[in-house]
């Protein structure tokens, strides 16, 4: 097996490295014209949406459990990372962009995963609605702490409080792509493991995976922290993206939005999560580049396509199917079934 | 050996399980009739630590069950089969089978026994990829004992076993159990179907809402008049 796992590796590697190719040629060359700048933020936003919306495919698909508090986490991650590129301008150390990135974005992962753990322990006691109203109320406390921040302090300066701006634009698509590819390779990973397995046991009959010496929520919250860690991640990127931040952004209906884009791409497979979010968080703006007016509107649209996908397919586009490009490899060069290899690669975007 | 003794068990302000002592000496078969609501299922799940006790103590050769957490009480030898056959349905016959294993870490070690499991139960291997939720009853339960015997316990707690099996099934699930007893395995039963769980068992408890009502040979129980009238309908 370990030699299958290296090609499987290899083949990865190389659709991955293909799309990213492909990206650069779209955005580098200046094909598109005058709308490169703007198609490259509507591709960060897609790509942080990949890591927002696989995180939330943790818990929701994997572990059984609503979080429709999702944004919070993610909150947490922005102001964790906002903070402290402004703090490191404001203090005038100068650091290059792509360490200052990886920190930013370890750090706002970091907090995002010890706010966490916070709510996990006490919080994992409850199951299903119960759980899923705690999420809403722990989302919505920290929208409310951040609405009244205020640490002009640190900043040394008066302005900075709950909303700012001014935030380096250091979020860069080359350095976004990866740290898409590398979370959702962890995230894979994660569920491919023993402690994965362990989470879906639990998902699939409580009783049982109690009764099979397995640490019920031990597991429980490691993937929730794990979960919280990665959209604490997508968090930075969008504040390394967007540049300001507003708490009202991280709102309930934002936190649902990221529910709908799971549920749609089909909960329990990160195929789905891949391709639903850069698509679903796309569309307000391709709406209202049609029409402006159409913007307010997406929320219209999402229920829409809830509903139908409810009807037509409950699963959700993907069901639990996940794709891997090693079987496609293997189709198209004709070899026969050799075992099951398992990897996914050749990220979709935009 | 497994010692309850004076187990106290309250749900709220209710008080599902009365000072109640059991012993499961090695090597034996226990089992516990009772009527439905009796507390038989709350006394098998205190055992394993998924439900706490007001106080009493659970003693298994020597270690005081109700201080160790559920997780580690497999690892103490000790695996629980529970009602109505708790099987992970979407995953794999394997994949059920290995999580039977998960405290035990020794690759090797888990693999020859699924082998022996496998070996038990060959009609497992032959579904072995499939779906666990798409065996039929009889299976499940099977799949249920096999995964429990995955962590190569010493004791066994089965909870009943024989719900909503047919017949048939039924006395091929006793057949298990007679066969794991004759190579060793001490269990302790708890069952609705009286006459079966009695004629397999060495001794028997009778559980009346939460009280020992009765302790016995097994084969006095099933002479026994009161119990006739009351379990075995006759």
């Amino acid at each position: 097996m370990p030699k299958k796992n290296k090609r499987g590796y290899i083949i990865n590697i190389i659709g991955i490295l293909i799309v990213f190719a492909l990206l650069c040629l779209l955005f580098d060359t200046g094909i598109l014209g005058r709308r490169t700048e703007y198609m490259k933020g509507l591709a960060t936003i897609g790509m942080f949406s990949i890591i927002m919306v696989c995180s939330l495919n943790l818990l929701t698909g994997y572990m059984g459990e609503f979080s429709l508090g999702h944004a919070g986490f993610m909150s947490v991650g922005a102001y964790t990372a906002g903070i402290f590129t402004m703090l490191l301008k404001s203090k005038g150390i100068t650091v290059p962009d792509l360490p200052l990135f990886i920190v930013s974005l370890i750090l706002g992962g970091f907090v995002a995963g010890v706010v966490g753990i916070i709510v996990g322990i006490p919080a994992l006691r409850l199951r299903g609605d119960y759980l899923c109203i705690v999420t809403v109320a722990v989302a919505e406390i920290i929208r409310v702490v951040l609405c009244n921040l205020s640490i002009p302090a640190i900043t040394g300066s008066s302005t900075f409080s709950k909303s700012f701006a001014g935030i380096p634009k250091i979020a860069d698509y080359h350095y976004v792509f990866f740290a898409m590819v590398t979370s959702v390779t962890i995230m894979y990973m994660y569920i491919r493991s023993r402690y994965g397995r362990a989470v879906i046991a639990i998902r699939e009959d409580y009783i049982a995976a109690a009764s099979s010496g397995l640490n019920v929520t031990k597991h429980k919250v490691m993937t929730f922290t794990i979960s919280a860690f990665f959209a604490g991640i997508a968090g930075a990127i969008y504040a390394l993206s967007i540049t300001s931040l507003l708490p009202t952004y991280f709102n309930f209906s934002k936190s649902s939005e990221f529910l709908a884009m799971v549920i749609m791409g089909g909960s329990g497979s990160m195929t789905g999560s891949i391709v639903a979010a850069p698509i679903l968080s796309a569309l307000p703006q391709i709406i209202s580049y049609v029409n402006a007016d159409f913007a307010s509107y997406r929320m219209l649209i999402y229920a829409v396509l809830l509903v139908l996908v409810m009807i037509f397919k409950p699963s959700g586009l993907f069901g639990n199917y996940e794709f891997s490009l090693t079987r496609v490899v293997d189709k198209v060069l004709g070899k026969g079934k050799g075992g099951a290899t398992v990897n996914e690669g050749g990220k979709k975007d935009e | 050996m497994l010692k309850v003794s004076n187990l106290n068990v309250h749900y709220g302000v209710i008080h599902a399980i009365n000072d109640v002592t059991i012993e499961v000496p090695d090597g034996q078969i226990v089992t516990l009739i009772g009527a439905n609501g009796a507390g038989k299922t709350t006394i098998l799940h205190t055992i394993t630590g998924l439900k706490k006790a007001t106080d009493g103590s659970v003693l298994w050769n020597d270690t005081e069950l109700t201080k160790v957490p559920a997780h580690k009480i497999v690892t103490l030898g000790m695996a629980h089969v529970p009602e109505g056959r708790h099987v992970f349905a979407n995953m794999t016959v394997q994949e059920n089978l290995e999580m039977g294993a998960f405290a035990g870490k020794n690759k090797e070690e888990n693999a020859a026994m699924l082998k022996e499991v496998y070996e038990r139960f060959p009609r497992l291997k032959e579904r072995y990829r499939q779906y666990a939720g798409t065996l039929s009853g009889g299976e499940q339960q099977m799949l249920a004992v096999g995964r429990a015997l995955m962590s190569r316990p010493k004791i066994l707690l089965m909870d009943e076993p024989s719900m909503g099996l047919s017949p048939i099934l039924v006395q091929e699930i006793f057949d298990i159990i007679k066969e794991l007893h004759k190579q060793g395995l001490t269990i302790l039963l708890v069952e609705q179907n009286a006459r079966m769980a009695l004629s397999v068992a060495d001794t028997g408890y009778v559980l009346e809402t939460g009280h020992i009502k009765m302790k016995d040979d097994a084969k006095a129980l099933l002479e026994n008049d009161e119990v006739r009238r009351a379990y075995l309908g006759v």
